[in-house]
């Protein structure tokens, strides 16, 4: 059976580090930044990329549009 | 692995092109900025980007000309569906809508609002309804809840004090010249998607000039409510989900 895999790119610089991607995420893929960005604020990354289904839930509920989302079936 | 994943061709989502680059100005986690970003991928998808003309509130929302790439007017305050019924009777063929607050929108533009709803104005209004005056530092509104503190009622909305938490968008539900009217909200990506689609439908019945619709979206403004965006979600649910109930108020 094919399997979906799927990984996120977050605009680094434009995220606000408001943490809603992280708990829209049915898979706990993200997590906040140890570091900041530009403006001072722990950004969202992939923590367990391993884990991504692609399904764009952290990126209908990123307020700022920050988050892309690509999918493959393998 | 990823590496090959993140390609060109295996996008699957972004933000809308008439999302605008230039940062939002709202605090971190501010539901304006989802709402903009649904209306933006709306306008995309009708192909409506140079036939739109959006009348802007005072209120957080103020500078949404600087975020969505559409034609704009900023209204004074509270005067966006006075503004947004000139410009519709002047551009049938327009796709004329408002963006208010619950300020802007049941305070000091209720006049403005009833009015043109009860005109039959063939605009869409989305309607944010945080209950408080986010902008300016977190007041009470028309819509703050029973017992809800803010900065103007520090121990809570007192019902004998200051009235009742008021249902605008059932009021204007009553008036004939309303064909659509429903409650969403975007606090999680499911009702983010449901917010879209009641957005489509308020634009397309005014295409079809049908009358006026709203598109009332129940929203967060964590720093208004001192809480993190998250907290502020599953505030919303526990709190003003059983006063605002989602789901379509009229449909005709
Ligand atoms: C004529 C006038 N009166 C008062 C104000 C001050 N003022 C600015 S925004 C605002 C309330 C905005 O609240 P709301 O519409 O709920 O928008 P939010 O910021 O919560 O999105 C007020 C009273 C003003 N700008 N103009
Ligand atoms: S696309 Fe889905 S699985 Fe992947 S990070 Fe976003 S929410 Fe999580
Ligand atoms: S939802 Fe957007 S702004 Fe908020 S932390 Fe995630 S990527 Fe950053
Ligand atoms: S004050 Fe409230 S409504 Fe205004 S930008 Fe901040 S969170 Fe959003
Ligand atoms: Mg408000």
């Amino acid at each position: 059976m094919a399997k979906v895999k799927g990984a996120v790119e977050v605009d680094v610089n434009r995220c606000k580090g408001c943490e809603l991607c992280v708990f829209a995420c049915p898979s706990k893929v993200l997590a906040l930044s140890q570091s900041v960005n530009d403006k001072g604020y722990a950004y969202a990354y992939m923590k367990q990329p391993e884990l991504c289904i692609g399904c764009a839930s952290c990126a209908y509920m990123c307020p700022d549009g920050c988050i892309k989302v690509y999918k493959i079936k393998q | 692995m990823n590496d090959n994943i993140i390609a060109p061709e295996n996008l699957v989502y972004q933000k809308s092109a008439l999302v605008k680059d230039n940062v939002m100005h709202y605090c971190p986690g501010c539901n304006h900025g989802t709402v903009h970003r649904m209306i933006a991928e709306v306008i995309e998808e009708m192909g409506m980007q140079d036939n739109t003309l959006c009348a802007c509130p005072v209120g957080c929302a103020v500078f949404l000309y600087k975020y969505i790439d559409v034609d704009t007017v900023e209204c004074a305050h509270g005067r966006a569906p006075a503004i947004a019924t000139a410009m519709k009777r002047l551009h049938p063929d327009k796709l004329v809508f408002t963006y208010q607050g619950d300020g802007d929108l049941s305070a000091i533009g209720a006049g403005e609002t009833l009015h043109a709803c009860n005109r039959g104005e063939n605009i869409a209004i989305i309607f944010i309804n945080n209950a408080i005056y986010g902008m300016t530092g977190g007041q009470m509104s028309p819509s703050t809840l029973e017992g809800m503190k803010t900065s103007t009622c520090p121990y809570g909305r007192d019902l004998k004090l200051n009235g009742y938490p008021m249902k605008i968008a059932n009021v204007l539900a009553e008036l004939e010249g309303t064909c659509y009217i429903t409650r969403q909200s975007v606090h999680t990506a499911a009702a983010v998607r449901k917010t879209k689609k009641a957005i489509r439908k308020a634009f397309e019945n005014s295409m079809a000039g049908k009358g006026t619709s709203i598109v009332e979206i129940v929203a967060a403004c964590n720093a208004g409510w001192k809480m993190s965006p998250h907290e502020a979600h599953l505030w919303m649910e526990e709190n003003m989900f059983p006063f605002y109930q989602l789901g379509d108020i009229k449909d005709r």
